[in-house]
């Protein structure tokens, strides 16, 4: 019953917020997000699953399961449950949503009430997504996850905050649709092997071979046909170049405290999501054509990091770079190694903590100067020392330095990528792939330097001076975070390798 | 055909109760009405309609609930020598129209407030549902038409009913010729089915074609001018164009009224009338009438979408989305084939429509409230609404997003089952659906969020007091909204009995 709690008290949280008046709603908010918090760490301490979830054997933690509806042949069910791959996603939602919570303080000064409300209300779907185990139930939370976010861009963004939004909002929700309707394909051509929309059930029926034609369309073609649909659903969330277009409008429109749960929580949606349906429920097929999906993923990191280096705007770059990151984790979850896959997953927490410190850093200089263009400002670190400590913290941990998150991540993920049989030719993806962390060093030192060091120079007229501690606590309590996973990635290593192994198994010679 | 008991309580005829308490209330406005001709106070006429159709709403729910018509009772009840049916469709189509009913009428009384006629007003509201409730009964071609009928005129009327006001009247002159031309194409489809069948009577329509068909063609016209007959009926492509502008002139509750029961009324008479009379294996050499269904939906549907895209009126926009929404109801009847399930597709529908009911009525019905503030018409009128009224505007946002099908109401989950369809049938038309219905749908997210932008992130652009908080309009409008959304948690309670009554059909 933890998971209804937290997403009851989220939705009750929001709600109350929404009722409290707005001098008060900040702090009102962010002392309820305690809660999750709190829950989500117990949950993380009595953690007791094993195993993937939608695989067999696997045996997730707090498992519910209630009927809800039935849709024609199929019980939909009310189904939730953490696997060693959902937990730390939880951990890392709660967290983000406290600190983003408490980093709106500052930049967030109308209809206060409104915008934690919708935040505390994101937060309840993200965690239903990350936690449901029927098709249906998690659907819905993906879908419910658009609607706050639509608002919190249009209402509180930047200048072209409603473009952003409005674009956001059709473009996911059609990828999304897409994705819906080629998982029904297979659930359709499952026949009469299933009788739920769970997606363990699916999943192991899908890996048992039991995929019937339909409407003459050998299993074959609709598991293929299914994939391509799931892939360019997912991968517009995530996003995978080409089709990563409404994530740059959509971060530098957004007010910084949703750009930090954009970058750090939604982009994950996409990545889990493909970790669940493309590579767990279709291994064979992601196989078959590892060749175009780490072109996909190589292309991603090359490309978003190139589009980063042209950039001025320092959100800009932390939004692209975001793309480049990303492809990390579809290269290792392409490698189908227990270092690729357990890396990919890694790498999704880790960015989410990463990109969130480096969103909120760049978020507290704005906060002060009231510029975001790299060109307007330098010397920041003379009057600002404590926050250009944290970035350049934070850029050194993109960059994978040891100790802090991002190095375990990308390490696993190379290791797991070099060694890699899936991937023909895997030493030479990998090495591509390796050359982004150069562009990436090149850019950040680049933006440091302009922006942080050199004598003090700032174009805007805002008298600036060091950014209150309700700016900067969120920072060092993220930093610490990301140096805690960096010296012991095992905190959630171990769990998300056992939940992972499993899945590097599927999809040879057509079952598991 | 002897008929079936199902309560030994109750007599066959008490299956019909709905349709006779609306009939009963309609007179009994007219009762009053004759008693004190000039009561201008219109809480007692209100009063009574509300109480009317509630209370069919009622024994409709519980008949439901009960099984009545249903298999597990005995199967569907026949009535009058197999001129009316009662079953699960027609119990679940009836307790649309008796919802739809009660929510206008709650909100009618406040929009009417200082209008004279309400008497006649809320007699033609209730005389319409009988109609539609009738439809939803029809088994024969000879009951169906009469019922339309019963149904059409009352509502040309109501659309009329602001007499002083040219929008209302031309509103209602056009629906009537249309209305006229497509009784006369059903009419004359009618009678070249019954030259090629000698029957009336939906079942004996499908048997006496499966002895065999003589004149192909001529049957073949008749079933297609009968599918243009219900397609005036649902504001379906060819006959649509009445509803841009029945919808815009009409008092907003009649708008919603009709854009919700009426459409939904003729649906459900075109899925027992094709269902039953013309089953695809007895008439397949002489029309695939699932094409002809396939090429209306996506028609249908884009247009639909299309248009409502370019509006800058709210009211106009949700009438053109109405048609939208029309074409993807006719999704569940375009893939009746045989790879489909065809229960689960005719059922998705069904649900859609219901669901529909209740979203679609709201949003009229705040934009009836708006009208009664005297707010304008266009989507910059709207703007900052949000913060003088934001109960409703929640209530409205709800309703929006619902009909773009997005989870925070059950239109999702509607629109999902529908979609699912689409897969289940595989074929190259149901692709060609499922597509269309993805793109309408982003299209639809894209104006249906006009109006939420207008409302809550637009700054408000003229000065305008809020002033009073009518109780009657606010009730349905949260009452609609809150149906809305439990839909969404609470949808099984529904889904179930639309899978089971569509199974029972076929």
């Amino acid at each position: 019953m933890l998971v209804e709690l937290l997403i009851v008290f989220a939705l009750m949280a929001a709600g109350l917020v929404l009722l409290a008046p707005d001098e008060y709603a900040g702090q009102f908010a962010a002392v309820l997000s305690l809660v999750p918090v709190g829950v989500s760490l117990w949950m993380y301490s009595v953690f007791d699953g094993t195993g993937n979830a939608l695989l067999s054997g696997g045996q997730p933690a707090f498992e519910t399961m209630a009927s809800w509806i039935t849709l024609g042949p199929y019980a939909i069910n009310w189904h939730v449950g953490l696997d060693g791959v959902s937990m730390p996603l939880i951990v890392l939602t709660t967290i983000l949503t406290t600190l983003a919570i408490v980093s709106a303080w500052t930049p967030i000064d109308e209809r206060e009430s409104q915008f934690y409300g919708l935040v505390l209300f994101m937060q309840a779907a993200l965690i239903g997504v990350f936690s449901a185990l029927d098709f249906l139930l998690w659907f819905v939370f993906w879908e419910a996850v658009l609607v706050p976010m639509y608002f919190l861009i249009g209402v509180w963004g930047g200048p072209r905050r409603k473009y952003a939004a409005i674009k956001f909002f059709v473009y996911t929700n059609v990828a999304s649709l897409v994705m819906f309707v080629g998982f029904f394909t297979l659930v359709f051509g499952l026949g009469d092997s299933i009788s739920t929309l769970g997606l363990p059930a699916i999943a192991q029926a899908l890996n048992a071979g039991q995929l019937g034609s339909v409407a003459g369309f050998s299993p074959d073609v609709i598991k293929l046909a299914a994939f391509v649909a799931l892939f360019f659903g997912f991968a517009v969330k995530v996003p995978v170049v080409p089709f990563h277009t409404w994530l740059p409008d959509a971060h530098v429109e957004a007010p910084t405290p949703v750009s930090v749960l954009l970058a750090g929580v939604l982009l994950k949606m996409g990545t889990y999501a493909l970790l669940r349906f493309n590579f767990t429920m279709l291994a064979d097929i992601a196989r078959a054509n590892a060749t175009y999906i780490a072109i996909f993923a190589v292309v991603s990191v090359i490309y978003g990091a190139l589009l980063a280096l042209a950039q001025q705007d320092l959100k800009r770059i932390v939004a692209y770079s975001s793309i480049s990151s990303m492809g990390y984790v579809i290269l290792g979850l392409i490698a189908f190694t227990p270092h690729g896959v357990g890396g990919a997953t890694f790498q999704m927490v880790s960015h989410g903590l990463i990109s969130g410190l480096m969103f909120m850093a760049v978020g507290v200089i704005y906060n002060e100067t009231h510029t975001r263009m790299i060109g307007d400002m330098s010397g920041m670190a003379d009057r600002m020392p404590v926050t250009a400590g944290v970035f350049v913290a934070a850029a050194f941990g993109y960059m994978g330095l040891p100790l802090m998150s991002g190095f375990a991540a990308e390490v696993l993920v190379f290791m797991g990528a070099f060694e890699s049989t899936t991937i023909p030719a895997a030493p030479l993806f990998t090495g591509i792939a390796m050359f982004g962390i150069v562009i990436v060093a090149g850019y950040l030192l680049r933006a440091m330097q302009k922006t942080l060091f050199g004598p003090f120079r700032l174009e805007t007229d805002y008298d600036i001076g060091r950014a209150p501690l309700q700016d900067v606590a969120p920072l060092f309590v993220l930093l610490a975070l990301v140096i805690a996973l960096g010296v012991a990635p095992d905190l959630f290593y171990r769990m998300i390798q056992d939940a992972v192994f499993e899945v590097t198994a599927l999809g040879l010679g057509g079952g598991a | 055909m002897i008929p079936l008991q199902t309560q030994s309580t109750l007599p066959d005829w008490a299956a019909l109760a709905p349709a006779i308490l609306l009939g009963l209330t309609a007179l009994t406005l007219f009762l009053i009405d004759s008693i004190d001709p000039n009561d201008e106070s219109p809480s007692l006429l209100a009063g009574v309609a509300t109480l009317g159709s509630v209370l069919a709403m009622v024994v409709t729910g519980w008949y439901l609930v009960a099984g009545t018509g249903m298999p597990r009772t005995g199967g569907a009840i026949e009535l009058f020598s197999g001129q009316l049916v009662v079953d699960g469709m027609s119990l679940f189509f009836t307790f649309i129209f008796t919802s739809v009913t009660a929510l206008v009428t709650v909100a009618s009384y406040d929009y009417l407030s200082g209008r004279p006629n309400q008497a006649e007003y809320y007699a033609l509201v209730l005389l319409a549902a009988t109609g539609m409730s009738v439809m939803a009964s029809a088994n024969s071609l000879a009951t169906a038409f009469v019922a339309l009928e019963l149904s059409s005129l009352p509502s040309y009327g109501l659309v009329a009913y602001l007499k002083n006001d040219r929008g209302s009247v031309e509103a209602g002159l056009k629906y009537f010729l249309i209305g006229a031309v497509s009784s006369a194409v059903l009419a004359y489809g009618i009678s070249l089915v019954y030259a090629s069948s000698g029957a009336l009577q939906l079942d004996a329509v499908a048997e006496a074609l499966s002895m065999g068909i003589q004149n192909t063609g001529v049957l073949g016209v008749g079933i297609l001018m009968v599918a243009g007959g219900f397609a005036f009926k649902t504001a379906s492509v060819p006959f649509h164009f009445w509803a841009p502008e029945a919808y815009e002139g009409a008092p907003a509750p009649i708008s919603g009224f009709l854009s919700s029961a009426s459409k939904a009324a003729g649906f459900v008479l075109a899925f027992r009338v094709f269902v039953t009379a013309f089953p695809l294996e007895v008439v397949a050499g002489t029309i695939d009438w699932t094409l002809a269904f396939t090429v209306l939906a996506l028609v249908t549907m884009t247009l639909g979408n299309f248009a409502a895209a370019t509006q800058d009126k709210v009211k106009r926009m949700l009438a053109y989305s109405s048609i939208g929404h029309a074409g993807y109801a006719l999704i569940g009847i375009a893939i009746v084939t045989g790879t489909a399930n065809q229960g689960y597709a005719l059922g998705a529908s069904m649900l859609h429509l219901f669901v529909y009911g209740f979203m679609n009525t709201g949003a009229f019905l705040f934009v009836a409230l708006v009208e009664y503030w005297g707010v304008g018409r266009t989507f910059e009128d709207y703007n900052g609404l949000a913060k003088q009224a934001p109960v409703a505007c929640f209530a409205m946002t709800i309703f929006l997003f619902s009909l773009a099908g997005l989870p925070i109401g059950g239109g999702a989950l509607s629109k999902w089952a529908l979609l699912s369809a689409t897969a289940s049938a595989a074929t190259l038309s149901a692709w060609l659906l499922a597509a269309a219905l993805i793109v309408n749908s982003a299209l639809s997210l894209f104006y249906y969020s006009r109006v939420v932008k207008a409302m809550w992130i637009e700054e408000p652009a003229g000065d305008f007091e809020v002033s009073s908080h009518p109780t009657g309009l606010y009730a349905a409008v949260v009452g609609a909204a809150i149906v809305t959304f439990l839909l969404l948690p609470a949808f099984g309670v529904v889904s179930g009995t639309a899978f089971d009554a569509a199974a029972a059909l076929f």
